[in-house]
């Protein structure tokens, strides 16, 4: 169960690069705040079940700080972008 | 009956895993900014509910389990709020492709 | 299989960093780091160090994230006008030191002796006369109290720095521009659902420290965050840094570590030494006024200096 659980985070997080990969080549800032969502699911997930994988319940907690973040960084990049876009203007 | 457990474990992460790959799929194969948002938010987070429902089964202890229902909540609040304004700002950013 | 995944990780990590270094758009970039963060806090999840986990999910990822974020959206009108990039020599020999710190910094770590000298069955064997279960916590706040509280002296003294970045005219006035909720209201929506879990994750990670994972500094970290976040949203606006209330609450945490320190003296013979009995009480009493201090200090650390002149 740990050795399949650990598989399935390790799919996760190279979901998560190909996902990254993508975002990061995109062409316009709209690309770039997506990839605080991608973090914010993707890592949580894989946290998650390396949590349970290697018996560290306190990744947990960690897993919920990691939410709250990825939705104050998503929001600081949405006001970064629009603040750019009306300096530019 | 934990071979029971192991079981349902194994097929809900699995379709959590299956969910992520069709997010990033959606993500590297949609035309526009906006449609690739739409495959990220709503199938990650689909993705993340079933590893959660997988990882129910295993974990130990009421208060382990409620928290982890709780980061699925908490991240699905977000994503759904969060996308909402990544989706104005997508399109305020212009058509780029 | 946990090597396996091992090697998917630190592949991970090297792809993460190189594409940070080398990205062409200063936003990428600040993407870059935030998934870096991420990697490296999975990284010492496997370590099983969950302590360093939490603190750089948050700060090291989230919060600095959050700070590089406003930092380059300031940056963005001036970056398409520099045409200057490093010359091809100096770009070859800054690769050249790196690599030699990098192969130095390995042989030092592949050559250590297998069993490092360590205190921690010495903290394992006393954390039953602190009263705490988290060896971290007892670290931070009993045997090395003095190092937490010269940390928190200097968190003041790099704010005192980014205040005086202001022009004259500006001192003491508010942070930042104000942020007006947009007509459509969704950035105070998310705002209103997300703060107050926020604000109780964020005492539940402060309080959690003394058994688990935890702590203060990552709990004022949430804090610290959740107030940006109303900033942003535009639900309240960031304070003129003259007022006395803020200041107060700046300095509240290290004067009240400071005066538990000094009591030290009288109640068990040296600085920041506690007696058996009331050792848990009086770092609680330390805590939640450094917590709060904390919180401040680093919200107003990423909300950056004065922009705005102080009404008065």
């Amino acid at each position: 169960m740990a050795d399949f659980l650990l598989a399935a985070a390790g799919f996760v997080l190279v979901t998560v690069a190909v996902g990254l990969v993508r975002i990061l080549s995109g062409p316009g800032d709209a690309d770039r705040i997506m990839a605080a969502q991608l973090f914010g699911t993707g890592g949580i997930a894989a946290l998650l079940l390396l949590a349970q994988a290697m018996s560290v319940p306190a990744a947990i907690d960690v897993g919920l700080v990691l939410g709250l973040l990825a939705a104050f960084v998503s929001v600081a990049f949405v006001k970064g972008v629009t603040r750019s876009q009306a300096d530019e203007a | 009956m934990s071979l029971a457990l192991n079981g349902l474990t194994i097929v809900a992460v699995c379709a959590g895993a299956f969910f992520f790959l069709a997010g990033t799929v959606g993500l590297l194969r949609f035309p526009d900014a906006l449609s690739r948002l739409h495959a990220l938010t709503k199938a990650d987070n689909l993705g993340l509910g079933l590893v959660v429902l997988g990882l129910l089964f295993q974990v130990g202890g009421v208060f382990a389990a409620l928290k982890l229902i709780g980061v699925w909540l908490l991240t699905l609040l977000a994503a759904a709020t969060v996308s909402q304004l990544l989706a104005r700002a997508a399109r305020a950013s212009g058509p780029h492709e | 299989m946990a090597l396996a995944f091992d090697i998917v990780l630190v592949l991970l990590i090297l792809g993460v960093a190189t594409w940070t270094i080398s990205a062409r758009d200063t936003f990428a970039a600040v993407v870059g780091f935030i998934g870096f963060g991420l990697v490296l806090a999975l990284a010492w999840v496997c370590l099983a160090a969950p302590d360093v986990a939490l603190t750089e999910a948050a700060i090291g990822s989230g919060l600095t994230g959050g700070l590089l974020v406003g930092a380059s959206a300031r940056l963005r009108r001036t970056e398409t006008t520099s045409g200057e990039t490093p010359s091809i020599s100096l770009r070859l020999s800054a690769g050249v030191v790196c690599t030699f710190i990098s192969a130095g910094l390995a042989a030092i770590v592949l050559e250590l002796p297998g069993k490092a000298p360590t205190l921690a069955p010495q903290v394992a064997a006393n954390l039953a006369m602190i009263g705490l279960d988290n060896p971290v916590t007892a670290v931070l706040m009993a045997y090395r109290a003095v190092d937490t509280l010269l940390e928190v002296v200097v968190l003041l003294l790099v704010l005192g720095g980014i205040w005086s970045l202001a022009p004259d005219h500006l001192w003491g006035g508010s942070p930042g521009s104000r942020h007006l909720a947009g007509p459509d209201g969704v950035l105070p929506f998310v705002a209103q659902l997300l703060v107050p879990v926020g604000i109780l994750v964020g005492i539940h990670i402060f309080w959690i420290g003394s058994v688990a994972p935890g702590g203060e500094f990552q709990g004022a970290t949430i804090l610290a965050a959740m107030w940006i976040l109303a900033t942003m949203a535009g639900l309240v606006d960031m304070p003129a840094v003259s007022r006395r209330w803020l200041r107060l609450l700046l300095v509240a945490g290290s004067a009240v570590f400071f005066a538990v320190g000094f009591a030290g003296f009288a109640m068990a013979g040296a600085f920041l030494a506690y007696p058996e009995a009331y050792a848990k009480l009086l770092i609680l009493i330390i805590e939640i006024p450094l917590t709060l201090s904390i919180a401040a200090t680093l919200a107003l650390l990423v909300a950056g200096p004065p922009e705005r002149a102080p009404q008065e």
